[in-house]
């Protein structure tokens, strides 16, 4: 057996209201790619955080090559061995490749003077290595976003670490930038690298990874060798978790025609000849991994991203949409799963943003708000949404995660939509405001509106759609009917593993 | 083996491309055919007694520029310099009528500034406020400070051991052309090649970054500000020795031109770009236009507005050359 890297012992990290990480121990080799998986929530983030030194675990040990080590910041693993590359690019636009690379750290002579020869002759020679042919003197916000991200991976081993944690690596890279770093992780493993990495893609973790732990609802609920199991045990590991009934039970009554049919949706890379329909009162689901273009596809048909091409029709009509607000008035609301960055004013009250999509409903002769009517209409929505406030002139920052929730599922429902796009509905929203948010979703369908609920929560999607389209780079892989839904089948599909 | 390669887009386009990229070329170019039609317009243009006062006249805002540049590259700001500019000349002023030499009153009124720069970056680096609320009060709270200082009257009659700073004069060159030109190349040079004053980049760039690149980002930053606090006092300094007097009115509005002159050589207020030769080209640039509505007898309000619609038209077309960059990737 391969001498051991690193040692975690009865790692804890608590955040208010949610236990991230419970008691996880775990060991991982020299030169070894250990996989991380599990569902989203599962507490994959926080324990890589904890390793990278972004977030201080509660309690629990951390041993690297035998010593214990404690990280207070990113910079204390680094110097440790241990990089993360950060979803987020941490490369600058307005430097070289090289100055990007070798960051902080360029060959100096005389009085600090940097020896730019030596810098760029030295970055060349790193970039063959992993044969990369770039000018190393090129400014990285000159090359394509598949080409920095390749950037980023090589600025990451560039320092040599010791251990490479890799979150979702593949997430946003193109199929032919996904082998060539697969080929590069394999070869920095047979020089003694270590990589944690952490996948939604089972493929990846039977093509790379030597052995896999699986993580769910904070704890680390079993190791397995890639060598010794099949999808299928992982998957069951990942699930294996009861459904309760916050869903509510409701009428799945016939319904007659379409609120919403998406013909033809395509966007270069991002999604591809998508088409499907949303009958009156129907609610469907939209599945797929982060990254599968499920939102995209979403704020595309609002108008809110570009198409390519793909044509909407509402109530059987084809409309013009454009823009945001096109669909808006033609009867399309699309809530963000950025509740506080897109969805809502946080520093504005909730009355202010209730009324925020609707202004010219409320907008009198002469351009002067009608005030007495939204007051009217705040109040009204406020009760009839149940939002816990004082009054209406509170600010929405200081609403609780599920009170802005409903605050935004309020506003938008108060647009006479034809159909919604509830995207990530109840991220960051506590039991009790999710069952009311899913009351409200189904008395909206019941009232003949066509919903659309996209969400990586799996339960979510079983509890409460009547029908599950499953994404998959793109595309739609697969449809299920409730009669067959298992949580078994989505992510297969989810996963690229299956396709209808 | 899977490989990256150059993609056209990705590669310099000729060595001519790439020295046109640059915004010091381009800046230097406008200046030459200015410079061009101008001699042609008016024989005064070319004389040196023209390009002296053009010169002796951006001294002053030339060397702040220097340290505004910095400043801009590392994602900060400072609208207090001008205060700080007039503070100094008061320190200066009233330790000279006190009775101290001119040495030490110099580094005294140096010491001061730099004191205003400390607290700005301390205040903007550690307790992460916002630099252009917090050097907006500075300025008002220094220029407040040197009034109180002063009592409201300008310090009169300083002595000559003190003036020789800005009306001496070395090879036939006034010392405040000298003191800016040696600035500007060395900033220049230090900003473009010496590893530490590069940290401001990554800073300016992308702060998470470059403090995981093992940069001390609130120790860069407070060294900028309290270099760019010691310019402006250089600067107070050699304008107070200049007019033999220390006016409490001087320095008004520079804060503004400096930051002017550092867009239109290219610096961003977004952070990461600029250098310091762009940002004397567009100071010079300034100059030269005012120079020349002079010169040709424009009337002196047309000024500004001619300063402000080149700062915009700058701007604007930064932004279209960027877009078509984006657009060709």
């Amino acid at each position: 057996m391969r001498e051991e890297l690193l040692t975690v012992e009865g790692l804890c990290k608590s955040f208010p209201g949610v236990r991230a990480v419970i008691d996880v121990s775990f060991t991982l080799r020299k030169g070894e790619i250990l996989a991380l998986i599990g569902e989203n929530g599962a507490g994959k983030s926080t324990l890589s955080q904890i390793l990278g030194g972004a977030i201080r675990p509660d309690t629990g040990r951390i041993m690297l090559e035998g010593r214990t080590v404690s990280f207070n910041s990113p910079l204390d693993s680094i110097d440790a061995g241990i990089t993360m590359m950060f979803q987020e690019l941490s490369l600058i636009g307005s430097l070289s490749i090289a100055e990007n690379i070798f960051a902080n750290r360029q060959p100096t002579g005389a009085l600090n003077g940097i020896k730019w020869r030596e810098l760029h002759t030295q970055t060349d020679e790193f970039l063959r290595r992993f044969n990369v042919s770039l000018d190393p003197r090129v400014l990285v916000k000159r090359l394509p976003k598949g080409q920095q991200q390749i950037l980023e991976f090589l600025k990451a081993i560039s320092t040599g670490p010791k251990l490479l944690i890799l979150d979702e690596p593949t997430s946003s890279l193109p199929e032919q930038k996904t082998a060539y770093l697969m080929e590069n992780i394999a070869t920095l493993r047979s020089q003694g690298m270590s990589f944690l990495y952490i996948t939604h893609k089972l493929s990846e973790v039977f093509k790379i990874c030597d052995r896999v732990i699986v993580m769910r609802d904070g704890r680390h609920v079993g190791t397995r060798e890639t060598s010794a199991c099949t999808e299928n045990d992982l998957i069951s590991m990942m699930v294996g978790r009861e459904i309760d009934n916050i869903y509510g039970a409701r009428a799945r009554a016939g319904r007659d025609g379409d609120a919403l049919r998406v013909e033809g949706f395509s966007r270069r890379g991002v999604f591809r000849d998508v088409s499907f329909t949303v009958k009156r009162g129907e609610i469907l689901g939209l599945s797929g991994l982060v990254g599968s273009g499920r939102t995209e596809l979403a704020r595309a048909v609002f108008g809110m991203d570009p198409r390519d091409s793909g044509k909407v029709f509402l109530d059987g009509e084809a409309v013009r949409i454009a823009r945001p607000n096109d669909a808006i008035r033609s009867g399309i609301a699309y809530l963000t799963e950025d509740r506080k960055d897109l969805g809502l004013y946080l520093n504005m009250s909730i009355r202010d943003n209730l009324i925020a999509p609707s202004l010219r409903r409320f907008t009198g002769a002469g351009g002067f708000m009608k005030n007495r009517a939204i007051s009217a209409f705040a109040a009204q929505k406020i009760g009839e949404f149940s939002i816990a406030t004082p009054s209406a002139f509170k600010k929405v920052r200081q609403l609780s995660g599920g009170n802005q929730q409903k605050c935004l599922v309020a506003t938008w429902a108060s647009t006479e939509p034809k159909v919604i796009f509830f995207d990530e509905p109840t991220r960051g929203v506590d039991v009790g405001s999710r069952s009311e948010i899913y009351g409200k979703i189904e008395e909206l369908s019941a009232r003949g509106i066509g919903i659309v609920i996209i969400s990586s929560d799996l339960p979510e999607l079983i509890g409460m759609c009547d029908r599950i389209l499953v994404m998959h780079q793109g595309s739609i892989v697969g449809e299920v009917e409730r009669a067959d839904f298992t949580e078994e089948l989505i992510l297969s599909y989810a996963a690229g593993l299956k396709s209808s | 083996m899977g490989s990256i390669n150059d993609s056209s887009a990705g590669s310099v386009r000729g060595k001519l491309g790439a020295i046109f990229a640059f915004r010091e070329t381009i800046l230097i170019l406008v200046l030459l055919v200015a410079g061009i039609i101008m001699t042609i317009a008016s024989p005064v243009f070319l004389t040196w007694s023209n390009i002296e006062a053009i010169l002796l006249g951006l001294s002053v805002e030339g060397t702040i520029a220097v340290g505004m540049v910095i400043l801009l590259v590392s994602g900060g700001l400072d609208l207090s310099v001008g205060s700080t500019l007039a503070f100094t000349g008061v320190v200066c002023g009233l330790a000279l009528t006190g009775g101290v030499p001119a040495a030490p009153a110099i580094v005294l009124a140096l010491l001061a500034a730099l004191a205003v720069g400390l607290v700005n970056g301390f205040l903007i680096a550690r307790l992460k406020m916002n630099p252009f609320i917090i050097t907006l009060g500075m300025m008002i709270t220094v220029r407040g400070l040197l009034l109180v200082l002063a009592q409201g009257r300008a310090v009169l009659n300083l002595p000559a051991s003190f003036t020789v700073v800005g009306q001496g004069k070395l090879l036939g060159i006034q010392y405040p052309i000298i003191v800016v030109i040696l600035l500007v190349i060395v900033g220049d040079i230090l900003l473009r090649n010496t590893r530490f004053f590069r940290q401001n980049y990554y800073v300016g760039g992308k702060e998470q970054a470059a403090r995981l690149s093992g940069i001390n980002v609130d120790f860069v930053k407070i060294f900028d500000y309290g270099l760019i606090a010691v310019l402006s006092g250089i600067s107070g300094l050699m304008i107070t020795a200049r007019f033999g007097s220390s006016s409490l009115t001087v320095g008004s509005g520079s804060e503004l031109r400096v930051i002017t002159a550092a867009i239109i050589g290219g610096a961003s207020l977004n952070g990461g770009e600029g250098s310091v030769l762009g940002a004397f080209l567009g100071a010079l640039f300034m100059g030269i236009l005012a120079n020349s509505l002079n010169l040709l007898g424009v009337d002196v309000y047309w000024q500004n507005l001619a300063t402000g619609f080149m700062l915009i038209l700058a701007v604007v077309l930064d932004m279209i050359n960027e877009q078509r960059k984006e657009k060709r990737r």
